[in-house]
């Protein structure tokens, strides 16, 4: 009843961590397959990844996900959790569908150790071999900066919430206790981090629950940046005139230090009491990565090939998603759109052909200012074969104002990008 | 690789005053395929995969492309991109593109079957979980 195929793959991870699709898995493994691709983070990018690897090769690529989450859980669509407009139980999907429309294999556990040498990765509960991998754990918190902030128990008392579950919803409760003007404080770490309009839209959606629940109560954003990094205009645009005197926004104070116990924080210029405290630490790209030494020895992201987004240090590894050194903004249409440049130069490499010599995205990224209305900013991102780097092509964009229609158009964007990853 | 392009480029800007005829018309390289799968693909996120969105097609929901006519998709774009229609987003996605890509878009859109999506049933969010 077991085919040779299944056989080898159950040798190297125990029954119990796996989850096999059937229909397609089954049907496709009387043929030998063109090889194994081993896909690390079922998130945004390795989920698109390997529906699309599976979908372009025919079946011919066997696809194997090592994800440690059981839930899929969205970050876009997070903010509207904390101003009070979703609940985090909304953003949360299982992987089911995805596994079974398209034969993908799954095991759900943590990857431990990579050996590129042998071209084995390691998991709490066994090992997978594979002939290319795909590393896409989105972002690490860079722990060598705050290490106050950095156990379970403090993040209790100080969530960062930038990876959406129960942070967002324990940021959300502490907001809820808090007393009409209390001061919320919130800071932005220097850029790049994982999406950039990101913090602003938090600040509006806080800002947009005070001032329906607690009118008397501050939003202040400490950006260690020099300015707004992202649909500035739009942004300073929407505290001043949904929000007056409510939201005090910062340039250039980055956190240095955090009292935990106080929930004060120190910067160059100023301490500040918050009575709830949203530090979104310093960011670098994720564990698997590390363990795979693909980052730059002084920038703690993973440089590329854009015609494959095979690693630049280490053959037959590929990066996607919130890991790479793009100069793009990381999102999650932009790690989709990684994800599927990767999987159809793989299916054409394995193939023994080669890869589109000029690949094109487009990306965008949608803005709540309030309980209805959202602003975009969108672009086409164009491969420039002088640099060998992706460059945005002229014409893209902001809004010209935050709208409703504009509010509708970002959930017909969630709910497109979570049917096109997960089903 | 530099000459598949050259005549990619050619025979793209020939066809394009031509849009609309079976693309039989069109001499697809493999390559132009490719290029055009994943452009395509990157629509997905408000468009649907293969251009079947999920929803109604109700006035402020995202349409879907498949099955859809191909003049259609190409007046709708180069109106966007020449700034005679007015949009939300789309003018800011379709001065990023080239006519050849519009035309290529159009009918790859127009050759997919429609098929009825739907967004996943969301759950609720474990314990204990991070
Ligand atoms: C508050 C907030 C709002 C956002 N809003 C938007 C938005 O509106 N639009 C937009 O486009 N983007 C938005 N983003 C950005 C978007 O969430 C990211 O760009 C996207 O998630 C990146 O995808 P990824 O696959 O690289 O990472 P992720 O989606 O984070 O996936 C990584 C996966 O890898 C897994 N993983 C990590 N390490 C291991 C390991 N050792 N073993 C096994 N599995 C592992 C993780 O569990 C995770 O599931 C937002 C982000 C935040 C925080």
């Amino acid at each position: 009843m077991m085919n040779t195929n299944r056989r080898d793959f159950l040798k190297t991870v125990t029954a119990a961590s796996l989850m096999l699709a059937q229909s397609v898995a089954f049907a496709m493994a009387r043929k030998p397959p063109m090889g194994r691709v081993v896909v690390i983070g079922g998130g945004y990018a390795g989920t698109t990844a390997a529906k699309y690897l599976r979908m372009w090769s025919l079946g011919g690529i066997e696809v194997v996900v090592v994800e440690r989450a059981s839930q899929f859980v969205s970050c876009p669509m997070s903010n509207l959790v904390l101003g009070g407009v979703k609940s985090i139980h909304d953003l949360t999907f299982g992987y089911d569908l995805v596994k079974k429309h398209h034969g993908i294999k799954w095991v759900q556990d943590e990857v431990t150790a990579i050996d590129t040498a042998s071209k084995t990765v390691k998991m709490n509960r066994g090992e997978l071999t594979y002939d290319r991998l795909i590393v896409a754990p989105g972002v690490d918190f860079s722990d060598d900066q705050l290490p106050e902030l950095q156990s379970p128990k403090v993040q209790q008392l100080i969530p960062h919430a930038w990876k959406a579950g129960w942070q967002t919803v324990n940021l959300r409760q502490q907001l809820e206790a808090m007393r009409d003007g209390g001061v919320f404080v919130m800071s932005v770490p220097k850029a790049p981090y994982r999406c950039p309009p990101g913090p602003y839209e938090r600040a509006c959606q806080v800002a947009s629950y005070f001032k329906a629940h607690k009118p008397n109560s501050k939003v202040i954003v400490l950006d260690a940046n020099l300015e707004v990094t992202s649909k500035k205009g739009l942004f300073m645009k929407a505290w001043a005139e949904l929000y007056p005197g409510m939201v005090e926004y910062r340039p250039d104070h980055a956190v240095l230090s955090v009292d935990v116990t106080t929930r004060t924080v120190r910067t160059e210029f100023d301490k500040i009491k918050a009575d709830v405290l949203n530090v979104i630490p310093p960011q670098r790209a994720g564990k698997p990565a590390q363990m795979a030494d693909l980052l730059e020895p002084d920038y703690p992201w993973c440089e590329v090939d854009f015609l494959t987004y095979e690693s630049k240090r280490v053959p037959f590894v590929h990066v996607i998603g919130d890991s790479v050194a793009s100069g793009l903004p990381k999102s999650a249409h932009v790690a989709t759109s990684q994800a599927r440049i990767c999987a159809s130069a793989i299916v054409e490499i394995m193939q023994g052909g080669e890869p589109d010599p000029m690949p094109v995205f487009a990306n965008t990224c949608y803005s709540f200012v309030d309980d209805k209305q959202a602003m975009h900013v969108a672009n086409v991102f164009r491969y420039d074969a002088a640099k060998k780097i992706m460059v945005p092509t002229e014409g893209g964009g902001v809004s010209a104002k935050p709208s409703e229609q504009e509010g509708a158009y970002a959930m017909s964007w969630a709910n497109n990008i979570w049917s096109d990853v997960l089903t | 690789m530099k000459a598949s392009i050259l005549i990619f480029a050619l025979i793209s800007s020939l066809v394009w005053s031509v849009v609309g005829h079976a693309t039989e018309d069109f001499i697809f390289s493999e390559r132009d395929t490719l290029h055009i799968r994943t452009l395509a693909a990157s629509c997905a996120v408000c468009h649907g995969t293969l251009g079947n969105a999920v929803g109604e097609n109700k006035p402020m929901e995202t349409v879907s492309l498949a099955g859809q006519d191909p003049n259609l998709i190409v007046g709708r774009l180069m109106d966007y991109r020449a700034g005679k229609r007015t949009s939300t987003v789309m003018h800011h996605h379709a001065k990023g593109l080239t006519v050849d890509e519009i035309n290529l878009l159009a009918q790859h859109f127009a050759q997919q079957k429609v098929v009825k999506r739907y967004p996943p049933q969301s759950q609720v969010l474990k314990e204990g979980s991070r």
